[in-house]
């Protein structure tokens, strides 16, 4: 039985040593390449980084996973094939892989390397689960957030691996790894480049005393003066349909489980990763120093909650899929 | 354009059209549609598929008319019900081809000639040749990938490719059905309202300009691909089968006119022409197959 863990973002060195100190179990982080899904300007490590970054956290027993966790490039998958033979040659802890080819490759090469399974494979059921775990040898399946707390349960008796869901950060209501929704308006995805909505796409443009978030010269959303202003990203917009003006997929918030952390222990759950490599130093310090607090108190089976509306997107919070209500 | 090899196919119905309508409509694609494949079966929902008693009728009435069935698979797998749904389509196997969306499918269909559809990711060479491996003679690619990385693929390819070549692309799917959001209700008690809308509700930006179209648990482009212009480039690439998505238009012009195209007996620009003149005036792209965004249209 593996023991309970924080996993927690490190888009930087800075950011990891943050988070390390905090109180993470573990901590992940990413090239500075389109081989992870936060490819963006200023963020992730150099080999030479990671290496250093690796002996700072062991050194403080807290495990280093690294996330090659977008798709190989038909033609040129040399990045990718490279970020793998890195992660083996500096002994992360785990690599977090979405692409078949790429977990062929690892787990015939590099037997020894233990391999978690993305979100970005999207694997929402416990055939698909275990199919990766007798094809690959996955350890550990990052669930999408598709899923409510009595599937987790499910399927957490179903398969033979350890689970991970997100707690806290940024959430997409779509499926992960199935959405092309940023490279129709961009150019740009999250599957083939590593990002979604990019920040190089977007505008603001002043509209009388409100404002307007534009992504590749669509609005995506109007904020009159009292609101808070939010990143344009492209399924959390303002939108009309049927009528009616509103967040047809999503509201800008973030998710947030803390008040429901014991269910999800109680549903076997193994880890709880918080979002957000992109994320300020100080804002990681202080998510992950409360998330340690609710982990160890949920673990006694304490609930409370934490709240950091201060630092969520749009000021608000849900539980997203994790209550059924939410479909 | 002269090219025998080419086959032309039907891909999946992805909205949920009158149980009458869809049998007509497939009754109609038997009779005159000059398409080798089609696809049935529902990819969207669950929710949509049971009673669905259509399916035998319309698949003997295919065959009878010479074409060949494949079923298609649900692309999201998140329950018990969805995995009985599931498993209701592999039955089918080996008696037909099944095309598989998710993972848990192939699962089953490992070992057995089967297809791969578009909701699976293959991105590059390697994830090709593990899934041919496995069994799968035919895959249907990601609507995403750029002419390069076709290429690339069918340099590689031993199952037979199919590239989507008409209509609204499939963006996303998600545990959300944006249908009963969008009439305040939730996916529980949606009360089927995705059946209002025949080709998907339109979503407008704040601009005022058509963008996306949603359709129960899935987001659709607003645009409609066409790669009418891009099928002799395809086609040198060594890629054979092309995918036409249906929609509540004259399916039979739409499917002659790519087939006419293919034959080489009008020329590209002018079956172009003739599909914005004679079956509706739709707003056409063809960006990410040029590496763009997708809802661009690229002149050539």
């Amino acid at each position: 039985m593996e023991t309970l863990e924080l996993v927690c973002p490190a888009g930087t060195p800075a950011a990891l040593r943050v988070a390390v100190t905090a109180g993470a179990d573990a901590v992940y982080v990413g090239f500075r390449d389109e081989t992870n899904a936060r490819n963006f300007p200023g963020l992730n490590f150099s080999p030479e980084e990671l290496a250093e970054a690796i002996d700072f956290a062991h050194e403080r027993g807290v495990k280093v996973y690294l996330a090659v966790n977008t798709y190989a490039k038909a033609g040129n998958n040399e990045p990718w094939i490279k970020a793998i033979d890195n992660a083996d040659r500096l002994k992360v802890d785990a690599i977090i892989l979405a692409d078949i080819g790429l977990l062929d490759y690892a787990a015939n090469k590099y037997p020894d390397l233990r391999l978690h399974l993305s979100v970005q494979a999207s694997a929402s059921n416990p055939t698909s689960i275990n199919f990766y775990v007798r094809e690959f040898g996955v350890r550990r399946v990052v669930l999408p957030r598709v899923l409510s707390v009595s599937e987790i349960k499910e399927i957490n008796g179903q398969i033979d691996a350890g689970s991970e869901v997100f707690a806290f950060g940024g959430m997409c209501p779509m499926a992960e790894g199935r959405c092309s929704l940023s490279s129709y308006l961009t150019g740009q995805s999250p599957n083939m480049n590593g990002v979604c909505s990019p920040a190089s796409h977007v505008t603001y443009e002043q509209l009388g005393t409100g404002l307007a978030s534009k992504l590749a010269g669509l609005t995506i959303n109007n904020f009159e003066e009292h609101e808070q202003v939010g990143y344009p990203t492209l399924c959390k917009g303002r939108f009309m349909a049927n009528g009616k003006t509103g967040y047809l997929f999503e509201e800008p918030t973030s998710l947030n489980i803390s008040t429901i952390l014991p269910e999800l222990i109680d549903a076997g759950v193994t880890a709880f990763k918080i979002e957000g490599r992109q994320r300020s130093k100080a804002y990681i310090g202080q998510v992950v120093k409360s998330f340690r607090l609710a982990v160890d108190k949920a673990k006694e089976n304490e609930k409370i909650e934490i709240n950091m509306d201060h630092l969520s997107e749009g000021g608000g919070n849900t539980t997203g899929a994790f209550k059924k209500s939410w479909m | 354009m002269n090219s025998t090899q080419a086959k032309l196919s039907l891909g999946p119905l992805l909205f949920n059209w009158d149980v009458d309508k869809i049998r007509d409509f497939y009754f109609k694609i038997a009779d005159e549609a000059p398409v080798d494949h089609v696809y049935v079966g529902e990819v969207v929902c669950s929710k949509r598929g049971y009673g669905n008693d259509y399916i035998p009728d319309v698949i003997e009435r295919l065959e009878r008319a010479g074409k060949k069935v494949i079923i298609s698979g649900l692309a999201l797998i998140m329950d018990d019900k969805d995995k009985r749904f599931m498993e209701s389509h592999n039955a089918m196997s080996p008696d037909y081809m099944i095309e598989a969306n998710d993972l848990s499918a192939i699962n089953f269909l490992r070992g057995k000639d089967h297809a791969i559809g578009p909701f699976v990711n293959i991105y590059n060479e390697a994830t090709l040749r593990y899934f041919e491996k496995g069994g799968a003679k035919r895959v249907s690619l990601n609507h995403e990938l750029p002419c390069s990385s076709l290429k690339a693929l069918a340099d590689a390819a031993t199952a037979e490719l199919e590239v989507q070549v008409f209509g609204r692309l499939p963006l996303a799917i998600s545990a959300r059905c944006y249908h009963a959001r969008a009439h305040n209700l939730n996916k529980g008690g949606c009360q089927y309202v995705c059946d209002r809308d025949a080709d998907g509700l339109t979503v407008d930006t704040l601009d005022g300009v058509p963008f996306l179209v949603i359709n129960g648990l899935q987001t659709m482009s607003y645009t409609y691909c066409n790669l009418m212009k891009e099928l002799p480039e395809m086609l040198g690439m060594g890629i054979n089968n092309f995918r036409l998505s249906p929609h509540d238009v004259d399916m039979v012009k739409v499917t002659q006119l790519y087939r006419d195209c293919l034959d080489g007996k009008i020329e590209s620009d002018e079956a172009s022409q003739s599909l914005e003149d004679e079956v509706f005036a739709a707003e056409f792209s063809n960006g990410f197959y040029h590496g763009e965004p997708g809802m661009e249209q690229v002149e050539l």
